[in-house]
Protein backbone atom coordinates (compact mmCIF):
# COMPACT_ATOMS: atom_id res chain seq x y z
CA UNK A 1 0.00 0.00 0.00
CA UNK A 2 0.98 3.41 -0.80
CA UNK A 3 0.32 6.81 -1.49
CA UNK A 4 0.88 8.03 -5.28
CA UNK A 5 1.71 11.48 -6.12
CA UNK A 6 1.16 12.67 -9.82
CA UNK A 7 3.71 15.42 -10.37
CA UNK A 8 3.35 17.45 -13.94
CA UNK A 9 6.20 19.42 -14.84
CA UNK A 10 6.37 22.82 -16.76
CA UNK A 11 9.28 22.54 -19.22
CA UNK A 12 10.99 19.99 -17.14
CA UNK A 13 10.96 21.81 -13.79
CA UNK A 14 9.10 21.66 -10.64
CA UNK A 15 7.35 24.64 -9.40
CA UNK A 16 6.14 25.34 -5.48
CA UNK A 17 2.88 23.91 -6.37
CA UNK A 18 4.55 20.49 -7.03
CA UNK A 19 6.31 20.52 -3.25
CA UNK A 20 2.91 21.89 -1.55
CA UNK A 21 1.45 18.16 -3.27
CA UNK A 22 4.37 16.44 -2.08
CA UNK A 23 3.94 17.98 1.50
CA UNK A 24 0.19 16.95 1.39
CA UNK A 25 0.76 13.84 -0.06
CA UNK A 26 3.47 12.76 3.21
CA UNK A 27 0.95 14.15 5.53
CA UNK A 28 -1.34 11.79 4.11
CA UNK A 29 0.77 8.79 3.67
CA UNK A 30 1.63 9.55 7.28
CA UNK A 31 -1.91 9.16 8.44
CA UNK A 32 -2.18 5.81 6.76
CA UNK A 33 1.29 4.45 7.64
CA UNK A 34 2.93 4.40 4.56
CA UNK A 35 5.05 6.13 2.13
CA UNK A 36 4.84 8.09 -0.99
CA UNK A 37 5.62 7.62 -4.30
CA UNK A 38 5.72 9.87 -7.47
CA UNK A 39 4.88 9.16 -10.96
CA UNK A 40 6.56 12.21 -13.30
CA UNK A 41 5.76 11.77 -16.82
CA UNK A 42 8.30 13.81 -19.35
CA UNK A 43 11.57 14.49 -19.24
CA UNK A 44 12.76 16.13 -16.09
CA UNK A 45 15.99 15.52 -15.19
CA UNK A 46 17.12 13.72 -11.60
CA UNK A 47 18.42 16.65 -10.28
CA UNK A 48 15.00 18.18 -10.32
CA UNK A 49 13.28 15.05 -9.24
CA UNK A 50 15.95 14.59 -6.76
CA UNK A 51 14.12 18.02 -4.80
CA UNK A 52 10.58 15.93 -4.19
CA UNK A 53 12.56 14.06 -1.43
CA UNK A 54 12.88 17.36 0.77
CA UNK A 55 9.02 16.86 0.83
CA UNK A 56 9.00 13.19 1.86
CA UNK A 57 8.78 11.22 -1.31
CA UNK A 58 10.49 8.14 -0.88
CA UNK A 59 10.46 6.88 -4.38
CA UNK A 60 9.72 8.40 -7.96
CA UNK A 61 8.82 6.31 -11.23
CA UNK A 62 10.03 8.24 -14.42
CA UNK A 63 8.22 7.79 -17.43
CA UNK A 64 9.92 9.48 -19.96
CA UNK A 65 8.94 7.87 -23.85
CA UNK A 66 7.67 8.79 -26.77
CA UNK A 67 4.08 8.57 -25.41
CA UNK A 68 4.61 10.98 -23.23
CA UNK A 69 5.71 14.00 -25.37
CA UNK A 70 2.03 15.05 -26.01
CA UNK A 71 -0.26 15.75 -23.50
CA UNK A 72 -3.47 13.74 -24.22
CA UNK A 73 -5.39 13.24 -20.80
CA UNK A 74 -6.65 9.50 -21.67
CA UNK A 75 -2.36 8.67 -22.45
CA UNK A 76 -1.41 10.13 -19.14
CA UNK A 77 -4.75 8.50 -17.26
CA UNK A 78 -3.38 5.25 -18.73
CA UNK A 79 0.53 5.95 -17.18
CA UNK A 80 -0.58 6.74 -14.00
CA UNK A 81 -3.71 3.75 -13.86
CA UNK A 82 -0.36 1.50 -14.29
CA UNK A 83 1.96 3.20 -11.63
CA UNK A 84 -0.83 3.18 -9.15
CA UNK A 85 -1.36 -0.75 -9.52
CA UNK A 86 2.71 -1.62 -9.91
CA UNK A 87 2.87 1.02 -6.37
CA UNK A 88 -0.48 -0.81 -4.72
CA UNK A 89 -1.26 2.94 -4.28
CA UNK A 90 -4.59 3.39 -2.28
CA UNK A 91 -4.61 7.07 -2.55
CA UNK A 92 -3.68 9.15 -5.64
CA UNK A 93 -3.16 12.86 -5.15
CA UNK A 94 -2.69 15.37 -7.83
CA UNK A 95 -3.22 19.23 -8.52
CA UNK A 96 -6.60 20.86 -8.77
CA UNK A 97 -5.35 22.64 -11.82
CA UNK A 98 -5.92 22.46 -15.29
CA UNK A 99 -4.19 19.26 -15.95
CA UNK A 100 -4.95 17.51 -12.69
CA UNK A 101 -8.94 18.25 -13.34
CA UNK A 102 -8.11 16.66 -17.08
CA UNK A 103 -6.57 13.81 -15.76
CA UNK A 104 -8.60 12.96 -12.28
CA UNK A 105 -11.98 11.58 -13.72
CA UNK A 106 -10.24 9.33 -16.34
CA UNK A 107 -7.37 7.57 -13.96
CA UNK A 108 -11.47 7.61 -11.69
CA UNK A 109 -12.84 5.56 -14.51
CA UNK A 110 -9.78 3.77 -15.40
CA UNK A 111 -9.07 2.41 -11.32
CA UNK A 112 -12.52 2.64 -10.34
CA UNK A 113 -11.43 5.20 -7.42
CA UNK A 114 -13.77 8.18 -6.45
CA UNK A 115 -12.44 11.72 -6.47
CA UNK A 116 -12.60 14.27 -4.25
CA UNK A 117 -11.47 17.51 -6.21
CA UNK A 118 -10.53 21.01 -4.92
CA UNK A 119 -9.66 19.90 -1.55
CA UNK A 120 -7.47 22.06 0.68
CA UNK A 121 -6.97 20.48 4.09
CA UNK A 122 -6.18 16.76 5.07
CA UNK A 123 -8.41 14.10 5.17
CA UNK A 124 -10.57 13.79 8.67
CA UNK A 125 -10.30 10.21 8.73
CA UNK A 126 -8.38 7.68 6.24
CA UNK A 127 -10.96 4.77 7.28
CA UNK A 128 -13.54 5.71 6.30
CA UNK A 129 -12.21 8.24 4.06
CA UNK A 130 -13.54 11.78 5.02
CA UNK A 131 -12.75 14.36 3.56
CA UNK A 132 -13.97 18.24 3.06
CA UNK A 133 -14.09 19.79 -0.17
CA UNK A 134 -15.51 23.16 -1.17
CA UNK A 135 -18.89 23.42 -3.25
CA UNK A 136 -20.92 25.96 -4.31
CA UNK A 137 -18.46 28.08 -5.07
CA UNK A 138 -16.85 28.35 -2.22
CA UNK A 139 -20.06 29.25 -0.62
CA UNK A 140 -20.29 25.80 1.58
CA UNK A 141 -18.02 23.02 2.72
CA UNK A 142 -19.11 19.64 2.00
CA UNK A 143 -17.37 16.33 4.09
CA UNK A 144 -17.67 13.58 1.78
CA UNK A 145 -17.00 10.18 1.95
CA UNK A 146 -15.10 8.17 -0.55
CA UNK A 147 -16.15 4.49 -0.51
CA UNK A 148 -14.04 2.59 -3.20
CA UNK A 149 -10.71 0.84 -2.08
CA UNK A 150 -9.01 2.98 -4.40
CA UNK A 151 -9.26 7.45 -4.00
CA UNK A 152 -8.30 10.29 -5.47
CA UNK A 153 -7.90 13.37 -4.27
CA UNK A 154 -6.88 16.92 -6.01
CA UNK A 155 -5.66 19.63 -4.28
CA UNK A 156 -6.07 23.42 -4.58
CA UNK A 157 -3.00 25.33 -5.30
CA UNK A 158 -1.39 27.71 -2.42
CA UNK A 159 -4.22 25.82 0.34
CA UNK A 160 -1.57 23.98 1.88
CA UNK A 161 1.63 24.27 3.59
CA UNK A 162 5.15 23.27 2.48
CA UNK A 163 6.45 20.72 5.31
CA UNK A 164 9.83 19.60 4.83
CA UNK A 165 10.77 15.77 5.71
CA UNK A 166 13.68 15.17 4.23
CA UNK A 167 13.49 11.43 2.73
CA UNK A 168 16.42 9.01 0.89
CA UNK A 169 14.71 8.91 -2.77
CA UNK A 170 15.02 6.46 -5.10
CA UNK A 171 14.39 7.02 -9.14
CA UNK A 172 13.29 3.98 -11.45
CA UNK A 173 12.46 4.43 -15.01
CA UNK A 174 9.06 3.19 -15.30
CA UNK A 175 8.35 1.86 -18.82
CA UNK A 176 4.52 2.50 -18.89
CA UNK A 177 2.43 0.08 -21.11
CA UNK A 178 0.33 2.85 -22.30
CA UNK A 179 1.47 2.45 -26.03
CA UNK A 180 2.14 5.30 -28.44
CA UNK A 181 0.00 8.72 -28.34
CA UNK A 182 -2.82 8.16 -29.33
CA UNK A 183 -3.14 10.05 -32.98
CA UNK A 184 -6.01 11.45 -32.17
CA UNK A 185 -4.52 14.91 -31.22
CA UNK A 186 -2.65 17.27 -33.77
CA UNK A 187 -1.03 20.17 -32.11
CA UNK A 188 -0.87 23.08 -34.57
CA UNK A 189 -0.03 25.90 -32.88
CA UNK A 190 1.43 27.03 -29.05
CA UNK A 191 1.46 30.24 -27.16
CA UNK A 192 3.18 30.89 -24.35
CA UNK A 193 3.76 34.01 -22.04
CA UNK A 194 7.28 33.19 -21.03
CA UNK A 195 8.54 34.91 -17.95
CA UNK A 196 5.38 36.31 -17.09
CA UNK A 197 3.93 35.12 -13.23
CA UNK A 198 1.02 33.11 -13.98
CA UNK A 199 -2.19 34.56 -11.94
CA UNK A 200 -2.44 30.95 -10.37
CA UNK A 201 1.02 30.52 -8.88
CA UNK A 202 1.07 34.11 -7.56
CA UNK A 203 1.21 34.81 -4.03
CA UNK A 204 -0.02 38.45 -3.77
CA UNK A 205 -3.19 39.60 -6.90
CA UNK A 206 -3.62 43.07 -7.67
CA UNK A 207 -7.33 43.03 -8.99
CA UNK A 208 -8.92 45.83 -10.42
CA UNK A 209 -12.48 46.49 -11.17
CA UNK A 210 -15.19 48.86 -13.24
CA UNK A 211 -14.53 51.15 -10.43
CA UNK A 212 -11.17 51.57 -11.89
CA UNK A 213 -13.20 53.83 -14.92
CA UNK A 214 -10.91 53.45 -17.88
CA UNK A 215 -8.69 50.92 -19.03
CA UNK A 216 -5.65 54.01 -18.95
CA UNK A 217 -5.70 53.79 -15.42
CA UNK A 218 -3.77 50.02 -14.80
CA UNK A 219 -0.64 51.60 -14.35
CA UNK A 220 -0.66 52.01 -10.44
CA UNK A 221 -2.45 49.04 -10.13
CA UNK A 222 0.37 47.24 -12.12
CA UNK A 223 3.53 49.21 -10.61
CA UNK A 224 2.04 48.42 -7.07
CA UNK A 225 1.84 44.32 -7.77
CA UNK A 226 4.99 44.64 -9.37
CA UNK A 227 6.65 46.62 -6.28
CA UNK A 228 4.74 43.67 -4.36
CA UNK A 229 6.15 40.55 -6.47
CA UNK A 230 2.24 39.80 -7.48
CA UNK A 231 0.25 39.20 -10.29
CA UNK A 232 -2.43 41.59 -11.46
CA UNK A 233 -6.12 40.53 -12.02
CA UNK A 234 -9.39 41.87 -12.96
CA UNK A 235 -13.20 41.36 -12.58
CA UNK A 236 -15.20 39.64 -15.08
CA UNK A 237 -16.40 42.79 -17.00
CA UNK A 238 -13.45 44.19 -17.04
CA UNK A 239 -12.05 41.49 -19.23
CA UNK A 240 -15.69 41.59 -21.18
CA UNK A 241 -14.67 45.12 -22.14
CA UNK A 242 -11.16 44.05 -23.39
CA UNK A 243 -9.51 46.09 -20.82
CA UNK A 244 -7.68 43.31 -19.66
CA UNK A 245 -6.53 40.33 -21.13
CA UNK A 246 -9.31 37.31 -20.37
CA UNK A 247 -6.48 35.12 -18.48
CA UNK A 248 -6.42 37.98 -15.89
CA UNK A 249 -10.36 37.47 -14.63
CA UNK A 250 -11.18 36.20 -12.09
CA UNK A 251 -14.18 34.22 -10.23
CA UNK A 252 -16.98 31.81 -10.81
CA UNK A 253 -16.33 31.65 -14.36
CA UNK A 254 -12.96 32.57 -14.26
CA UNK A 255 -9.67 31.93 -12.73
CA UNK A 256 -9.94 30.64 -8.89
CA UNK A 257 -7.19 31.42 -6.71
CA UNK A 258 -6.28 31.28 -3.29
CA UNK A 259 -3.06 34.16 -2.73
CA UNK A 260 -1.78 34.83 0.36
CA UNK A 261 -2.93 38.23 -0.36
CA UNK A 262 -5.66 40.16 -2.92
CA UNK A 263 -6.53 43.46 -3.44
CA UNK A 264 -9.47 44.06 -5.29
CA UNK A 265 -9.76 47.72 -6.46
CA UNK A 266 -13.51 49.00 -7.66
CA UNK A 267 -14.62 46.08 -7.39
CA UNK A 268 -17.99 45.22 -5.80
CA UNK A 269 -17.28 42.13 -4.46
CA UNK A 270 -20.52 40.54 -6.38
CA UNK A 271 -21.19 36.22 -5.20
CA UNK A 272 -19.64 35.01 -8.40
CA UNK A 273 -16.53 37.11 -8.00
CA UNK A 274 -15.74 36.52 -4.78
CA UNK A 275 -16.41 32.24 -6.01
CA UNK A 276 -12.82 32.86 -7.47
CA UNK A 277 -11.23 34.22 -4.50
CA UNK A 278 -12.74 34.16 -1.46
CA UNK A 279 -10.09 31.40 -0.38
CA UNK A 280 -7.36 34.07 -0.04
CA UNK A 281 -5.95 34.15 2.70
CA UNK A 282 -6.04 38.06 3.15
CA UNK A 283 -8.64 40.14 0.62
CA UNK A 284 -7.70 44.32 1.06
CA UNK A 285 -10.79 45.98 -0.54
CA UNK A 286 -10.29 49.65 -1.64
CA UNK A 287 -13.86 51.26 -2.67
CA UNK A 288 -15.68 54.47 -2.64
CA UNK A 289 -18.76 53.31 -1.45
CA UNK A 290 -18.82 51.89 1.98
CA UNK A 291 -21.65 49.63 1.52
CA UNK A 292 -20.15 47.77 -1.20
CA UNK A 293 -20.11 43.72 -0.33
CA UNK A 294 -16.94 43.57 -0.98
CA UNK A 295 -16.05 45.23 2.81
CA UNK A 296 -18.30 42.04 4.13
CA UNK A 297 -15.25 39.42 2.80
CA UNK A 298 -12.35 41.38 3.30
CA UNK A 299 -10.44 42.12 6.55
CA UNK A 300 -9.01 45.63 5.58
CA UNK A 301 -10.58 48.36 3.97
CA UNK A 302 -10.28 51.81 2.74
CA UNK A 303 -13.15 53.66 1.91
CA UNK A 304 -12.27 56.39 -0.84
CA UNK A 305 -11.52 56.59 -4.58
CA UNK A 306 -9.16 54.81 -6.13
CA UNK A 307 -7.72 57.26 -8.12
CA UNK A 308 -6.50 59.27 -5.36
CA UNK A 309 -5.81 56.02 -2.81
CA UNK A 310 -4.16 53.79 -5.12
CA UNK A 311 -1.08 56.42 -6.07
CA UNK A 312 -0.67 57.10 -2.25
CA UNK A 313 -0.90 53.49 -1.34
CA UNK A 314 2.09 53.08 -3.94
CA UNK A 315 4.05 55.23 -2.52
CA UNK A 316 3.27 54.55 0.78
CA UNK A 317 4.95 50.95 -0.14
CA UNK A 318 7.67 52.47 -1.79
CA UNK A 319 9.11 54.10 1.86
CA UNK A 320 8.57 51.28 3.83
CA UNK A 321 10.04 49.31 1.25
CA UNK A 322 13.57 51.61 1.47
CA UNK A 323 13.17 51.86 4.82
CA UNK B 1 -22.67 15.36 -37.60
CA UNK B 2 -24.74 15.92 -34.19
CA UNK B 3 -23.97 17.38 -31.08
CA UNK B 4 -24.50 16.74 -27.50
CA UNK B 5 -24.29 19.19 -25.17
CA UNK B 6 -24.41 17.49 -21.33
CA UNK B 7 -26.41 19.94 -19.10
CA UNK B 8 -26.81 20.08 -15.26
CA UNK B 9 -29.00 22.11 -13.52
CA UNK B 10 -27.68 24.52 -10.64
CA UNK B 11 -28.95 27.16 -8.50
CA UNK B 12 -28.81 30.46 -9.45
CA UNK B 13 -25.72 32.18 -8.41
CA UNK B 14 -27.06 34.46 -6.38
CA UNK B 15 -28.79 32.31 -4.39
CA UNK B 16 -28.31 31.89 -0.77
CA UNK B 17 -27.47 28.48 -0.27
CA UNK B 18 -28.76 26.95 2.49
CA UNK B 19 -28.58 23.28 4.37
CA UNK B 20 -31.52 21.58 6.42
CA UNK B 21 -31.83 17.78 7.86
CA UNK B 22 -28.71 18.45 10.55
CA UNK B 23 -27.04 20.08 7.82
CA UNK B 24 -26.48 16.62 5.73
CA UNK B 25 -29.31 17.95 2.87
CA UNK B 26 -29.30 21.12 0.45
CA UNK B 27 -32.42 23.09 1.34
CA UNK B 28 -34.11 23.97 -2.44
CA UNK B 29 -36.85 25.93 -0.54
CA UNK B 30 -36.54 29.32 -2.91
CA UNK B 31 -33.74 27.81 -5.40
CA UNK B 32 -34.29 29.55 -8.65
CA UNK B 33 -32.89 26.65 -10.99
CA UNK B 34 -30.65 27.57 -14.01
CA UNK B 35 -28.89 25.82 -16.44
CA UNK B 36 -25.15 25.57 -15.41
CA UNK B 37 -23.37 28.50 -16.74
CA UNK B 38 -20.50 26.09 -18.74
CA UNK B 39 -23.23 24.34 -20.52
CA UNK B 40 -25.54 27.18 -21.48
CA UNK B 41 -22.22 28.28 -23.30
CA UNK B 42 -21.51 25.10 -24.67
CA UNK B 43 -25.22 25.25 -26.21
CA UNK B 44 -24.63 28.57 -27.45
CA UNK B 45 -21.75 27.76 -29.19
CA UNK B 46 -23.54 24.28 -30.66
CA UNK B 47 -26.02 26.29 -32.38
CA UNK B 48 -23.96 28.92 -33.61
CA UNK B 49 -22.19 26.26 -35.46
CA UNK B 50 -25.60 24.60 -36.72
CA UNK B 51 -26.44 28.44 -37.97
CA UNK B 52 -23.33 28.13 -40.27
CA UNK B 53 -23.84 25.46 -43.04
CA UNK B 54 -20.66 24.86 -43.80
CA UNK B 55 -19.47 23.59 -39.91
CA UNK B 56 -21.64 20.46 -41.49
CA UNK B 57 -23.92 20.44 -37.83
CA UNK B 58 -27.26 19.00 -38.93
CA UNK B 59 -28.74 18.49 -35.04
CA UNK B 60 -27.92 19.72 -31.58
CA UNK B 61 -29.64 17.62 -28.30
CA UNK B 62 -28.76 18.25 -25.15
CA UNK B 63 -28.53 15.03 -21.96
CA UNK B 64 -29.25 15.61 -18.51
CA UNK B 65 -29.54 13.09 -15.93
CA UNK B 66 -31.72 14.00 -13.10
CA UNK B 67 -35.82 13.34 -12.04
CA UNK B 68 -38.77 14.24 -13.70
CA UNK B 69 -38.59 17.47 -11.63
CA UNK B 70 -36.08 18.84 -13.63
CA UNK B 71 -37.61 19.18 -16.68
CA UNK B 72 -38.46 22.86 -16.51
CA UNK B 73 -34.43 23.48 -16.63
CA UNK B 74 -34.30 20.68 -19.96
CA UNK B 75 -37.29 22.86 -21.75
CA UNK B 76 -34.99 26.12 -21.30
CA UNK B 77 -32.55 24.14 -23.44
CA UNK B 78 -35.34 23.28 -25.80
CA UNK B 79 -36.25 27.27 -26.43
CA UNK B 80 -32.96 28.25 -26.41
CA UNK B 81 -32.99 26.50 -29.93
CA UNK B 82 -31.32 22.17 -29.35
CA UNK B 83 -33.49 19.95 -31.37
CA UNK B 84 -34.29 17.30 -29.10
CA UNK B 85 -33.38 15.77 -25.30
CA UNK B 86 -32.59 12.85 -23.46
CA UNK B 87 -32.98 12.66 -20.02
CA UNK B 88 -32.22 9.68 -17.96
CA UNK B 89 -34.49 8.90 -15.14
CA UNK B 90 -32.69 8.82 -11.88
CA UNK B 91 -31.29 11.17 -9.49
CA UNK B 92 -27.57 12.42 -9.91
CA UNK B 93 -25.70 10.76 -6.99
CA UNK B 94 -22.24 11.66 -8.18
CA UNK B 95 -19.75 12.07 -10.76
CA UNK B 96 -19.27 9.15 -12.18
CA UNK B 97 -22.86 7.62 -11.60
CA UNK B 98 -23.86 10.48 -14.07
CA UNK B 99 -21.19 9.96 -16.43
CA UNK B 100 -21.73 6.39 -16.26
CA UNK B 101 -25.65 6.87 -16.87
CA UNK B 102 -24.14 9.32 -20.03
CA UNK B 103 -22.13 6.93 -21.41
CA UNK B 104 -24.78 4.69 -21.84
CA UNK B 105 -26.82 7.11 -23.64
CA UNK B 106 -24.34 8.27 -26.08
CA UNK B 107 -23.80 4.20 -26.65
CA UNK B 108 -27.56 4.46 -27.83
CA UNK B 109 -27.25 7.20 -30.37
CA UNK B 110 -25.01 8.78 -32.86
CA UNK B 111 -22.81 11.73 -31.55
CA UNK B 112 -19.63 13.02 -32.58
CA UNK B 113 -19.28 15.88 -30.58
CA UNK B 114 -20.07 15.85 -26.88
CA UNK B 115 -19.49 19.17 -24.84
CA UNK B 116 -19.54 19.34 -20.98
CA UNK B 117 -18.92 22.26 -18.63
CA UNK B 118 -15.46 22.31 -16.98
CA UNK B 119 -17.68 21.85 -14.15
CA UNK B 120 -20.96 22.38 -12.19
CA UNK B 121 -21.15 25.47 -9.67
CA UNK B 122 -22.78 23.51 -7.28
CA UNK B 123 -20.35 20.59 -6.38
CA UNK B 124 -17.50 21.95 -8.17
CA UNK B 125 -16.06 18.34 -9.27
CA UNK B 126 -14.81 19.13 -12.54
CA UNK B 127 -15.25 15.18 -13.10
CA UNK B 128 -18.11 14.37 -15.61
CA UNK B 129 -16.75 15.48 -18.86
CA UNK B 130 -13.58 13.15 -18.01
CA UNK B 131 -15.18 10.47 -16.56
CA UNK B 132 -17.56 10.05 -19.54
CA UNK B 133 -14.82 10.34 -22.11
CA UNK B 134 -12.93 7.00 -20.11
CA UNK B 135 -16.16 5.15 -19.80
CA UNK B 136 -16.69 5.75 -24.13
CA UNK B 137 -12.65 5.73 -24.54
CA UNK B 138 -12.90 8.66 -26.35
CA UNK B 139 -10.10 11.26 -26.60
CA UNK B 140 -11.29 14.13 -24.21
CA UNK B 141 -9.56 17.54 -24.26
CA UNK B 142 -10.42 19.88 -21.03
CA UNK B 143 -10.33 23.44 -20.88
CA UNK B 144 -11.66 24.29 -24.39
CA UNK B 145 -12.20 27.85 -24.86
CA UNK B 146 -12.39 27.94 -28.99
CA UNK B 147 -14.47 25.42 -30.89
CA UNK B 148 -14.30 25.19 -34.63
CA UNK B 149 -15.25 22.40 -37.46
CA UNK B 150 -13.17 21.62 -40.60
CA UNK B 151 -12.41 19.27 -42.13
CA UNK B 152 -14.32 16.55 -40.08
CA UNK B 153 -12.27 17.33 -37.33
CA UNK B 154 -12.73 19.53 -34.28
CA UNK B 155 -10.25 22.81 -34.32
CA UNK B 156 -10.00 23.81 -30.54
CA UNK B 157 -8.03 25.81 -28.23
CA UNK B 158 -7.28 24.47 -24.95
CA UNK B 159 -5.90 26.55 -22.07
CA UNK B 160 -2.78 25.32 -20.78
CA UNK B 161 -0.51 26.78 -17.66
CA UNK B 162 0.82 30.38 -18.96
CA UNK B 163 -0.65 29.63 -22.62
CA UNK B 164 -2.89 28.17 -25.12
CA UNK B 165 -2.46 25.51 -27.88
CA UNK B 166 -4.64 25.13 -30.46
CA UNK B 167 -5.34 21.28 -31.38
CA UNK B 168 -7.16 19.48 -34.33
CA UNK B 169 -8.61 16.58 -32.60
CA UNK B 170 -10.55 13.36 -34.68
CA UNK B 171 -14.10 12.65 -33.81
CA UNK B 172 -15.91 11.35 -31.71
CA UNK B 173 -14.98 13.21 -29.32
CA UNK B 174 -15.49 14.94 -25.61
CA UNK B 175 -15.13 18.37 -25.52
CA UNK B 176 -15.21 19.92 -21.52
CA UNK B 177 -15.28 23.84 -22.01
CA UNK B 178 -14.57 26.65 -19.95
CA UNK B 179 -14.82 30.47 -20.79
CA UNK B 180 -14.41 31.77 -24.43
CA UNK B 181 -16.45 29.52 -25.79
CA UNK B 182 -19.31 31.24 -26.59
CA UNK B 183 -19.18 35.23 -25.56
CA UNK B 184 -22.81 35.60 -24.10
CA UNK B 185 -25.09 32.99 -23.46
CA UNK B 186 -28.12 32.79 -26.02
CA UNK B 187 -31.64 33.62 -24.50
CA UNK B 188 -34.97 32.01 -25.41
CA UNK B 189 -37.14 34.18 -27.50
CA UNK B 190 -41.03 33.51 -27.67
CA UNK B 191 -40.95 31.76 -30.93
CA UNK B 192 -38.15 29.32 -29.26
CA UNK B 193 -40.59 28.89 -26.14
CA UNK B 194 -43.49 27.90 -27.91
CA UNK B 195 -41.75 25.73 -30.18
CA UNK B 196 -39.90 23.59 -27.09
CA UNK B 197 -43.49 22.37 -26.07
CA UNK B 198 -43.29 20.33 -28.76
CA UNK B 199 -39.77 19.42 -29.16
CA UNK B 200 -39.24 15.72 -27.68
CA UNK B 201 -37.67 14.49 -24.40
CA UNK B 202 -36.66 11.15 -24.56
CA UNK B 203 -36.44 9.19 -21.07
CA UNK B 204 -34.65 6.55 -20.51
CA UNK B 205 -34.66 4.36 -17.64
CA UNK B 206 -31.33 4.40 -15.48
CA UNK B 207 -29.02 1.27 -15.51
CA UNK B 208 -28.19 0.42 -12.09
CA UNK B 209 -24.63 2.09 -11.05
CA UNK B 210 -23.74 3.18 -7.43
CA UNK B 211 -21.65 6.12 -6.57
CA UNK B 212 -18.45 5.62 -5.57
CA UNK B 213 -18.64 8.97 -3.21
CA UNK B 214 -21.45 10.10 -0.68
CA UNK B 215 -21.85 14.08 0.67
CA UNK B 216 -22.06 13.65 4.38
CA UNK B 217 -22.40 16.87 5.35
CA UNK B 218 -22.30 20.45 4.35
CA UNK B 219 -20.19 23.44 6.53
CA UNK B 220 -21.06 27.19 5.71
CA UNK B 221 -17.47 28.18 5.09
CA UNK B 222 -15.90 29.58 8.03
CA UNK B 223 -16.54 33.13 9.11
CA UNK B 224 -14.56 36.20 8.10
CA UNK B 225 -13.07 38.64 10.98
CA UNK B 226 -15.05 41.68 10.46
CA UNK B 227 -13.31 44.36 8.29
CA UNK B 228 -10.66 46.64 9.53
CA UNK B 229 -10.90 50.40 8.15
CA UNK B 230 -8.12 52.41 7.37
CA UNK B 231 -7.84 56.06 7.04
CA UNK B 232 -7.76 56.77 3.57
CA UNK B 233 -4.97 59.59 3.71
CA UNK B 234 -2.88 57.34 5.56
CA UNK B 235 -2.28 54.74 3.51
CA UNK B 236 0.66 53.59 5.11
CA UNK B 237 -1.24 52.51 8.22
CA UNK B 238 -2.71 49.59 5.64
CA UNK B 239 1.12 48.77 4.46
CA UNK B 240 2.13 48.88 8.42
CA UNK B 241 -1.13 46.08 9.22
CA UNK B 242 0.24 43.68 6.22
CA UNK B 243 3.65 43.84 6.91
CA UNK B 244 3.21 43.72 10.45
CA UNK B 245 -0.18 42.25 11.79
CA UNK B 246 -1.12 39.84 8.26
CA UNK B 247 2.34 39.06 7.87
CA UNK B 248 1.52 38.99 4.31
CA UNK B 249 4.29 41.33 2.49
C1 LIG C 1 -23.37 33.43 -14.45
C2 LIG C 1 -22.52 34.60 -14.05
C3 LIG C 1 -21.17 34.40 -13.84
C4 LIG C 1 -20.35 35.47 -13.47
N1 LIG C 1 -19.02 35.25 -13.26
C5 LIG C 1 -18.24 36.26 -12.84
C6 LIG C 1 -16.86 36.05 -12.55
O1 LIG C 1 -16.33 34.96 -12.73
N2 LIG C 1 -16.12 37.09 -12.12
C7 LIG C 1 -16.64 38.33 -11.93
O2 LIG C 1 -15.89 39.23 -11.51
N3 LIG C 1 -17.93 38.57 -12.20
C8 LIG C 1 -18.74 37.57 -12.65
N4 LIG C 1 -20.04 37.83 -12.93
C9 LIG C 1 -20.50 39.24 -12.89
C10 LIG C 1 -20.80 39.71 -11.49
O3 LIG C 1 -22.14 39.41 -11.18
C11 LIG C 1 -20.62 41.24 -11.38
O4 LIG C 1 -21.42 41.87 -12.35
C12 LIG C 1 -19.17 41.70 -11.57
O5 LIG C 1 -18.31 40.97 -10.71
C13 LIG C 1 -19.04 43.17 -11.27
O6 LIG C 1 -17.76 43.63 -11.57
P1 LIG C 1 -17.17 44.91 -10.86
O7 LIG C 1 -17.21 44.72 -9.39
O8 LIG C 1 -15.86 45.20 -11.48
O9 LIG C 1 -18.15 46.08 -11.34
P2 LIG C 1 -19.32 46.84 -10.62
O10 LIG C 1 -20.32 45.91 -10.05
O11 LIG C 1 -19.76 47.87 -11.57
O12 LIG C 1 -18.64 47.51 -9.39
C14 LIG C 1 -17.73 48.57 -9.44
C15 LIG C 1 -17.36 48.91 -8.03
O13 LIG C 1 -16.41 49.97 -8.05
C16 LIG C 1 -16.75 50.94 -7.10
N5 LIG C 1 -16.23 52.23 -7.58
C17 LIG C 1 -16.75 53.03 -8.52
N6 LIG C 1 -15.96 54.12 -8.67
C18 LIG C 1 -14.94 53.99 -7.83
C19 LIG C 1 -13.78 54.77 -7.52
N7 LIG C 1 -13.54 55.92 -8.16
N8 LIG C 1 -12.94 54.32 -6.59
C20 LIG C 1 -13.17 53.14 -5.93
N9 LIG C 1 -14.23 52.36 -6.19
C21 LIG C 1 -15.09 52.77 -7.13
C22 LIG C 1 -18.25 50.89 -6.98
O14 LIG C 1 -18.66 51.35 -5.69
C23 LIG C 1 -18.54 49.41 -7.18
O15 LIG C 1 -18.53 48.72 -5.94
C24 LIG C 1 -20.89 36.78 -13.31
C25 LIG C 1 -22.26 36.97 -13.51
C26 LIG C 1 -23.08 35.92 -13.88
C27 LIG C 1 -24.52 36.15 -14.07
N1 LIG D 1 -26.87 15.54 -14.00
C1 LIG D 1 -26.20 15.83 -15.13
N2 LIG D 1 -26.74 15.59 -16.34
C2 LIG D 1 -26.08 15.86 -17.48
N3 LIG D 1 -24.85 16.42 -17.52
C3 LIG D 1 -24.25 16.69 -16.34
C4 LIG D 1 -24.88 16.41 -15.09
N4 LIG D 1 -24.04 16.78 -14.11
C5 LIG D 1 -22.93 17.28 -14.70
N5 LIG D 1 -23.05 17.23 -16.06
C6 LIG D 1 -22.07 17.69 -17.07
O1 LIG D 1 -20.77 17.66 -16.50
C7 LIG D 1 -20.21 18.98 -16.43
C8 LIG D 1 -19.28 19.09 -15.26
O2 LIG D 1 -19.95 18.74 -14.10
P1 LIG D 1 -19.23 18.32 -12.73
O3 LIG D 1 -18.32 17.20 -13.01
O4 LIG D 1 -20.40 17.94 -11.88
O5 LIG D 1 -18.53 19.53 -12.22
C9 LIG D 1 -21.41 19.90 -16.47
O6 LIG D 1 -21.04 21.17 -16.96
C10 LIG D 1 -22.32 19.13 -17.42
O7 LIG D 1 -21.92 19.32 -18.77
Amino acid sequence: MSVLLYTENWEGKFKKLTFELASYASGVAEMLGTGVTAVSIGSVDDQELKKLGEYGVGKILKADNEATGQFDTGVYAKIIADAADKENAEIIIMANNNAGKAIAPRLSVRLKAGVASAVSELPVSVSPFFIKKRVFSGNAVAGTEIKTEKKIVTLSQNSFDLAEKPADIIIENFDAAAGGPSGNIEVREVERQSGKLLLTDAEIVVSGGRGMKSPDNWGPIEEFAKLLGGATACSRPVSDEGWRPHEEHTGQTGKIIAPNLYFAIGISGATQHLAGISASKVIVAINNDKDAPIFDAAQYGIVGDASKVLPKLVEALKEAKSA
Amino acid sequence: MNILVCISQVPDTTTKVKFTENNTKLDTGGIQWVINPWDELSLTRALELKDDPSSGVQKVSVAHVGPASNEATIRKALAIGADDAYRVDTDALDAYQVAAQLAELVKTGSFDIILCGIESSDYNGSNVGGMLAEFLDYTSVSGISQLEISEGKAIVNREIDGGKESLAVSLPFVGIVQKGIAKEPRIAAMRGIMMARKKPINVTAAKDIAPLTEVKEFEPPKPRPACKFVDPDNPAELIELLQNEAKVI
